[in-house]
């Protein structure tokens, strides 16, 4: 029977916690094969330098030491490059220019810590000893750091004149001059959005194995995606064909992006397990990661909102510069166009848009998506920017977000950027928000502050963000190499149970439970009856796996098709039982009856009479109850929300304490609200850590000086408060949950929520993200 | 790690025979500061004398003095209820080190041993006017850190215990980094035998006794004592965390908190 | 070298090199790989279990130095169908994603409720600042733990 306590809506308690609580997880790193080697990878230690030579013979002297190979081994093997997967045209029509970018550097290096060898041994020591023992001659060259100059800095690719990848608009140009010509007012900001280091807790890391009776290869590894995966080990470094390699994602202890992307590490695993015909092992020290994990963010950008007088917003003017890193890893150039640019309208009726963004490599590890990728960096201008404007027209930053809000009678509502929100309710979560933060209470819990010596600020962000990513014909046509839909088989089994086994990928995301409410609720069946099956190339079709909130809106889409077709089935079962006709049959809390008789059957006798097709009709009705659906969503969807961030600072140190943090978002129909709260939170803290802590920061050497957890300052349980978190429902209308995604939602709107309630306690236009003590104690000299 | 000899000694003698013996030996106490260098590989000893096992070296002694094994850890301090009765800024101190994990395995000894220029009890064994007691012999405290890692121990020497005075009043503030949660400064203020001293650690290449201060706090320990005061930052630690200016300021700011606790 | 200890309530006597640590015996050794590795420095506490009854990061503790210890992991506190008041608040309050940092984190919330006696919210962000976790944003994990201290 369909059941409210676990059915769609219902904050059931997760059936996977069970083996995560008991250490019971089977994460890679948890995977040992019989005789397996271990890898260490020869790292560079320069941003930038040409190999003379790589001298191997110490290497393999080691005891244990069983190869080394280099990224020209890889190369004579017939081994390609990684790939980008999203194809950005600049707005003179020509293409980004995508350098090469072999697994393992070959003959120059770009980055501290990119990969340029590996060597394999009996044990993870004699990995390590090798390592050390190979004596590479680099001849270092000057590192290209800083992204704002490195337009006029040295020319790091052979084919990538001025270093720039892309030269990128999107927007009515002359419209938005025009808007500003008309102006009252103009507000500007120059903004840095400060790059971020993922921080997934569990590393990296990869098993490869190679069967030489079947030619089969399995690789375990830490992906978000494990048929992307396969798709690019197989189609593009051409490792092995897809049928004779299978991926394999187990556990993985979270993601934010930075395990969407196919690396160089597993790369080479995969096929050294081939070479040397032995399983192969890596685990990534988390100083590696800091290394060579794609990293986030990293914007140089000039921004400009043109206003009426009265606060209208006339005019938007967006200027990037985006930094690719040394190399454009899987969907980088995606990241600051079509997941930055299309959302500048943020929840406003600006009338008049253009964005530029220039796409600019440089020595530093390669940036690609990170939480929210795109949409927190155009969240942060055009809340901050809003934010700025009605400081300098002297009007309460809610009300100049309530006046230029698309109301939702303009629904659907085509912005100048491209995209068509579908439907949205921004008033309703500001009113909640305001309500939920006492805004009414701010000035007396400001003035008690002052009183002791401290000051105190509000801050607003009214975030949108386009997710459930994506409708594949959009995507196609605006570069994307891979189709975005998702696959989804519901696998009746002979006693009724049901099997679910889904292309979506969950690394905490909690799918083994959302997943099941939704079919428990679609087929009536109990919830301990469903089990979900992800991750495994080797016994899902196809997917894309999990990013870009996509999960449920595109996944659990795909889910309903496929129950759907269960259920229709069911009926044409039933209906060859009663003898009737299906369109007869209906189907209610996991029971098929016949209309106006009192004749019925349960799911399960159903799904057992699929099975023991006694007088089938076999040229109309196929025994069994199997259905795959594949869904392509008509459209993106469009969460939407504001935050509300107070913050209290010590005016004598400078320190920041968030004091409130209220998130009322807008997901449309929830599966699991306990879920959604806890993504919620997640991501609050992820946006907290940028605006207040977190900071990638390398030296003028190119040199990564928040190496490890001692220097990159990672948010900790007494870093953040508590937090507030509620919603507000306007169902997704094109989806057939109504439901819009929240995996993004909370990095999405918090940074600038924050940075907003610093800015204000300070009465300062602005300040440099993270916003750390030392630099607001300058401020607070600064303002007096 | 390089690989390496582990030996467990059984007495201080031992160890220190283990250490003469040995090519290139280091004790490792708690291990909180040696096995994460071990780990990076930025040591490679061909010996680790493990002194942890040691009785002898363990403890809590307070009487007329606050007197602490150097194998006692960071949490066995701030529990221990007469360390607190005797000496409230020596159990404060201990219970704002590192983390609760790192609490129960760091030592004593092995802090000061160390001399990290970011490491917290140094504030106190100089303001307090400690005496570092060594199987070899007693170091006055304000003479024990010499610079940034280096102390007045001698090669093979073994910290035995730390013995503190128990000043009429004192108090301990920390400013952390907030991503190691080191001290980026730390600030003991202390009266001991009538006179004003006051400690600090995370601002310089070690721990140091700072003269402005003391002479501000000469005249009573007020907090008004210190409007207006400032120290120079010249010989300050500067990183992405704080700058030396930052530092000089915050050794200020944690003087008057660490005074406002004394009132 | 050979070092003896009480996992869990089994007794180990294991040949090991002198540079293990005893986070490669408790997984690699003995196969309990509920104890993660998160980091390299000492910080992450993903590593987290107890020794002789107080929580210790497993991986900066030789192998040697755990030589007649009683250490015990994730695996032994609860099973499945009994578990720890902090394993029932964990699951109960929503106090994990990915699950890579509960174990560590459970281990040390037992310790931190067992050595405190009046825990508050404040007290408990404050006993976790040597566990990160990336996925949670602490607020659940704050709330279980409150949740457990009454339990246990």
């Amino acid at each position: 029977m369909a059941d409210t306590q676990t059915g769609i809506g219902a904050a059931v308690r997760r059936k996977e916690d069970a083996r995560f609580i008991t250490g019971a997880g089977r994460y890679t790193d948890d995977i040992d094969q019989a005789g397996q080697a271990y890898a260490v990878f020869l790292r560079s230690p320069h941003a930038r330098a040409t190999i003379g030579g790589i001298d191997r013979a110490a290497a393999l002297q080691v005891s244990g030491v069983a190869a080394v190979y280099t990224g020209a081994d890889l190369v004579a093997d017939g081994i390609g490059d990684l790939p980008c997967g999203w194809l950005v045209k600049s707005k003179d029509g020509s293409d980004m220019i995508q350098p090469p970018h072999p697994p393992l550097a070959v003959d120059r290096v770009n980055y501290v810590g990119e990969p340029y060898g590996v060597v394999i041994a009996d044990t993870l020591q004699a990995a390590r000893d090798g390592a050390e023992a190979v004596v590479t001659d680099f001849n270092e060259l000057p590192a290209v750091v800083d992204v704002a100059t490195a337009d006029q800095a040295d020319q790091i690719h052979e084919p990538v004149p001025n270093n720039q990848c892309y030269d990128w608009e999107l927007g009515d140009s002359a419209a938005t001059d025009a808007a500003f010509a008309a102006a009252d007012h103009v507000a500007s900001l120059d903004i840095v959005n400060n790059r971020l280091i993922p921080n997934a807790m569990e590393p990296r890391a990869a098993v490869g194995d190679y069967d030489a009776a079947s030619g089969v290869y399995t690789l375990y590894t830490t992906s978000q995606n494990p048929h992307l995966e396969r798709l690019v080990l197989a189609a593009f470094v051409q490792v092995a064909p897809e049928s004779r390699l299978r991926v394999v994602s187990p556990d993985v202890g979270g993601g934010f992006g930075s395990k969407i992307f196919v690396y160089a590490e597993e790369t080479a695993v995969i096929w050294a397990a081939g070479k040397l015909r032995r399983p192969i092992k890596w685990r990534a020290e988390r100083s590696e990661s800091f290394l060579a994990d794609a990293h986030g963010r990293d914007h140089v950008t000039k921004a400009e909102l043109a206003l009426s007088a009265d606060g209208t917003f006339l005019g938007l003017r967006v200027n990037t510069i985006a930094n690719m890193g040394a190399y454009l890893s899987t969907f980088a150039s995606s990241v600051p166009t079509y997941l930055y640019g299309t959302l500048m309208a943020g929840q406003y009726k600006t009338p008049a848009i253009h964005v530029g963004v220039r796409a600019l490599f440089t020595n530093t590890a390669p940036v690609d998506a990170y939480r929210g990728a795109g949409r927190p960096e155009a969240t942060y201008v055009v809340e901050r920017l809003v934010e700025t404007a009605a400081r300098e027209l002297s009007m309460d930053p809610s009300e100049i977000r309530r006046r230029n809000f698309i109301q939702p009678d303009d629904f659907p509502y085509e912005t100048p950027v491209a995209l068509t929100y579908d439907t949205g309710d921004y008033e309703a979560s500001l009113d909640k928000a305001l309500q939920h933060a006492d805004y009414q209470g701010f000035s007396a819990r400001r003035a008690a502050s002052e009183a002791n010596g401290n000051r105190r600020g509000i801050g607003f962000s009214s975030y949108i963000e386009a997710c459930g990513l994506a409708p594949s014909q959009v995507a196609l046509s605006l570069g994307a190499g891979v189709g975005l839909f998702e696959s989804a088989e519901v696998r009746v089994n002979v006693t009724g149970s049901v099997t679910v086994i889904t292309g979506s990928h969950s690394h905490g995301q909690g799918h083994e439970t959302t997943f099941a409410q939704v079919v428990s609720d679609q087929l009536g069946i109990s919830i301990d009856d469903v089990e979900v099956v992800h991750g495994d190339t080797g016994r899902s079709d196809y997917g894309l796996g999990t990013y870009g909130s996509r999960s449920i809106a595109v996944g659990g889409s795909a889910l309903t098709r496929a129950t759907e077709k269960i259920v229709a089935k069911g009926k044409k079962i039933v209906a060859h039982n009663f003898e009737t006709t299906d369109d007869n049959i209906d189907f209610e809390d996991g029971v098929f009856s016949e209309r106006e008789s009192n004749r019925s059957m349960t799911f399960a006798e159903v799904a057992f009479a699929s099975y023991v097709p006694a007088n089938f009709p076999l040229d109309e009705l196929e025994p069994g109850l199997s259905e795959k659906a594949f869904y392509d969503p008509g459209n993106f969807t469009y969460p939407a929300g504001t935050h509300v961030c107070e913050v209290e600072i010590d005016g004598e140190t400078g320190v920041p304490t968030i004091m409130a943090f209220v998130a009322v978002d807008d997901f449309g129909h929830v599966i699991n609200p306990m879920i959604v709260e806890g993504q919620v939170h997640g991501g609050l803290c992820q946006g907290i850590g940028q605006a207040l802590l977190e900071h990638g920061v390398y030296d003028e050497a190119g040199q990564l000086v928040t190496g490890s957890y001692m220097d990159y300052c990672m948010p900790r349980a007494d870093d953040v408060p508590s937090f507030t978190v509620d919603t507000t429902v306007t169902p997704c209308t094109h989806n057939p949950l109504g439901v819009k995604g929240c995996g993004e939602a909370g990095a999405i709107g918090a940074t600038a929520a924050v940075m907003n309630a610093v800015t204000d306690a300070l009465g300062v236009k602005s300040l440099a993200m993270p916003a750390t003590s030392e630099t607001i104690w300058k401020a607070l000299g600064s303002a007096g | 790690m390089y690989q390496f000899n582990y030996r467990k000694a059984s007495s201080v003698e031992q160890a220190a025979d283990l250490r003469a013996n040995a090519d290139d030996g280091v004790y490792l106490a708690g291990g909180m500061t040696l096995i994460p260098t071990l780990k990076q590989r930025l040591a490679a000893p061909s010996d680790v004398i493990d002194v942890g096992g040691l009785d002898d070296l363990g403890g809590l002694d307070v009487g007329a003095t606050v007197r602490i094994g150097a194998l006692t850890t960071h949490a066995d301090v701030a529990a221990s209820s007469e360390v607190r009765n005797a000496l409230a800024a020596l159990s404060d101190l201990a219970e704002g080190i590192g983390d609760a994990h790192v609490r129960n395995r760091g030592t004593i000894g092995g802090s000061v041993a160390n001399s990290d220029p970011a490491a917290d009890y140094p504030a106190a064994v100089v303001a307090l006017g400690a005496t570092v007691h060594t199987n070899r012999r007693s170091i006055a405290g304000v003479d024990f850190f010499r610079d940034l890692f280096e102390t007045a121990l001698e090669e093979g020497e073994i910290i035995t215990s730390v013995e503190f005075p128990i000043p009429a009043r004192a108090a301990y503030a920390k400013f952390p980094n907030p991503a190691s949660r080191y001290a980026i400064v730390g600030v003991m203020v202390a009266e001991v035998d009538g006179t004003v001293c006051v400690g600090v650690t995370g601002a310089g290449p070690c721990a140091f006794r700072s003269a402005e201060l003391e002479a501000a706090l000469a005249g009573g320990l007020s907090v008004a004592a210190l409007d207006g005061v400032s120290i120079p930052s010249g010989n300050f630690n500067s990183d992405l965390h704080a700058s030396a200016e930052y530092r000089a300021h915050l050794v200020v700011v944690m003087a008057r908190r660490a005074v406002a606790q004394l009132a | 070298m050979e070092v003896t200890l009480s996992v869990n309530g089994t007794s180990h006597t294991l040949d090991v090199p002198d540079n293990a640590l005893l986070v490669e015996v408790l997984r690699e050794r003995l196969g309990l790989t509920g104890t993660h590795v998160g980091c390299d420095t000492s910080q992450c506490g993903a590593c987290v279990v107890h020794m002789d009854g107080r929580a210790v990061k497993s991986c900066t503790v030789l192998a040697g130095q755990a030589d007649g210890a009683d250490v015990t992991t994730i695996e032994g506190i609860g099973t499945a169908d009994e578990l720890h008041p902090m394993q029932e608040a964990f699951r109960e309050c929503h106090a994990l994603q990915c699950g890579f940092c509960t174990p560590g984190m459970i281990m040390a919330a037992i310790d931190l409720v067992q050595t405190n006696g009046n825990l508050d919210e404040q007290a408990v962000r404050d006993g976790l600042e040597g566990n990160l976790c990336r996925c949670t944003g602490y607020h659940n994990i704050v709330r279980a733990v409150l949740a457990a201290r009454d339990n246990m």
